[in-house]
């Protein structure tokens, strides 16, 4: 098992995924081995952060009081230039199809991926 | 072979002081005796979960409560899917003589039992406990996300889901049991609340209590015979974010299998229960069953196909959407009301024929499917 890169979900201002040195698939959920073929140890990188919008929703209410502070937020799933998908906070007026680029930001405690439009 | 004997089903909405258990046993009681049969004569017992009241052996602390000694017992976590699972399952435990007679049964104080918010916020964690849930998604963001993408691909508006909202408030204003017995219109659902865009409050079902139950059995014990024809499931993902293309859903995967297993092709459908926690849910899955081209569902809803007197009656209690959502009792809901009209035993909401019905079941994010037919037999 090659060493875990750290990244958003545990702090760290980074968005890794996996690829399969076996089959050559690209995965997100970090796993121990690839979803696709099964081989084991896929390799760790980090995702250069640019993406497109693949969907939207505009949360207006919220289940809790630490994400309430946060309404209305964007929840948006962005295909990465490399090939993953992965569900992120973006500007509100993201729509299907922009492409974004990844910062970071604060929300309910945690860090997020944060998505808005490439310049 | 198997037959759907008995079906009971309590009202949907609050219930005020009824434990899960209370009304999964009153769901039971009703199903039992519309089969004509003694508790003792159960020997098979299937139940999903409750939210509110979790255990890991939910069917024997049922079973004990209710009064029965099962030599078949245990629970099924399959989401929204999970009673069209345990029919499924029912009728291959019957047809392999493993029981005689399954009691099929949900039922939990989901809108009393607990807080909105907790409701809410337990449903959340459907989604990748590390990728989705610290993003603050909840269930209606999940399908919130689906619809601006089948939208987008499929050229569907806001006023198209709303059709559905309407459809099923028309159709739970005929039922007694029903949470809601407001007419609404499409500009009601446009001007209801922004809750997860492009869903607003009243494309979303509501938090209920309630309970249902019915009896799957190897013979038919009363002579109206309805027949479980053929089955399928498919399971593509548990995640959004793991979903596949709009075109490569479950649906359609259960629904080949189904016909295929059954015989039974779309066109002879009469009478279909589907899936229905969201208008979104509702359209796409139609249209992925083949009871509507893609895009087209809401505008077979505004010609009046889906209707009690249109080609296809969907949903005549209200579904989901209006009927009301109790979780694994919710969905379960559709196959008593299609039980209740195939038996010619509807009343007010009868329609003209379901001698043939699609039921279609979903579980988390369009992620667990269940496709079944149901045929009358003379």
């Amino acid at each position: 098992m090659t060493e875990r890169l750290a990244d958003w979900t545990i702090g760290t201002e980074a968005i890794i995924y996996q690829s399969c040195r076996a089959c050559g698939k690209v995965q997100y959920f970090r796993r121990a081995f690839c979803a696709a073929c099964g081989a084991p140890d896929p390799v760790e990188q980090r995702a250069s952060g640019a993406g497109t919008i693949y969907a939207t929703s505009l949360v207006c209410r919220a289940a809790t009081p630490e994400t309430r502070a946060h309404v209305p937020y964007n929840i948006v799933l962005v295909d990465a230039a490399e090939g993953f998908r992965m569900m992120a906070h973006g500007d509100n007026d993201l729509t299907i199809g922009d492409v974004v680029t990844a910062s970071y930001r604060s929300f309910a405690g945690r860090l997020v991926p944060y998505f808005a439009k490439t310049r | 072979m198997s037959f759907i004997t008995g079906v009971g089903l309590t009202p949907y909405g609050k219930h005020e002081g009824s434990s899960s258990l209370d009304l999964m046993s009153k769901a039971a009681e009703l199903a039992i005796a519309d089969a004509g049969l003694k508790r003792s004569e159960v020997d098979g017992v299937l139940c999903g979960y409750s939210t509110v009241s979790p255990h890991i052996m939910l069917a024997t602390v049922f079973a004990e409560h209710f009064g029965i000694q099962p030599s078949y017992a245990h629970a099924v976590q399959v989401g929204g899917a999970t009673g069209l699972a345990m029919t499924m399952l029912a009728h291959h435990l019957v047809d392999a003589g493993v029981a005689r007679h399954v009691l099929v049964v949900g039922g939990e104080n989901r809108l009393t039992g607990q807080s909105r918010d907790a409701s809410i916020q337990a449903l959340a964690q459907v989604g990748h406990p590390d990728y989705e849930v610290s993003l603050g998604p909840t269930i209606p963001a999940y399908y919130g996300l689906v619809a601006s993408r089948y939208m987008h691909e499929y050229g569907v508006t806001e006023e198209d889901l709303a059709e559905f909202a309407v459809l099923m408030r028309t159709h739970a204003l005929t039922h007694p049991g029903a949470q809601f017995h407001d007419p609404i219109t499409v500009a009601d659902v446009m001007a209801s609340r922004p809750v997860a865009m492009p869903l607003k409050l009243l494309d979303c079902c509501p938090v209920s209590d309630g309970g249902a139950a019915f009896v799957v059995s190897r013979e038919p014990t009363r002579a109206s015979r309805i027949r479980v024809r053929g089955c399928a499931q498919a399971h593509t993902h548990q995640h959004v974010t793991a979903a596949p293309a709009l075109s490569e859903l479950g649906a359609e995967i259960a629904i080949a299998k189904a016909t295929a297993a059954s015989g039974i092709a779309i066109s002879d459908v009469r009478y279909a229960a589907v899936y229905d926690s969201f208008t979104i849910t509702l359209a796409m899955l139609l249209e992925d069953l083949g009871l509507a081209g893609r895009g087209e569902a809401a505008a077979r809803v505004r010609a009046g196909y889906f209707g009690r007197d249109g080609t296809v009656p969907l949903n005549t209690h209200g579904g989901l959407l209006s009927y009301g959502h109790c979780g694994v009792g919710g969905a379960m809901a559709h196959l008593v009301e299609t039980h209740l009209q195939m038996t010619g035993r509807a009343g007010p909401r009868q329609v003209r024929d379901a001698s043939v019905a699609l039921l279609h079941g979903d579980g988390g994010v369009l992620s667990s499917h269940v496709s079944m037919f149901l045929e009358r037999v003379r």
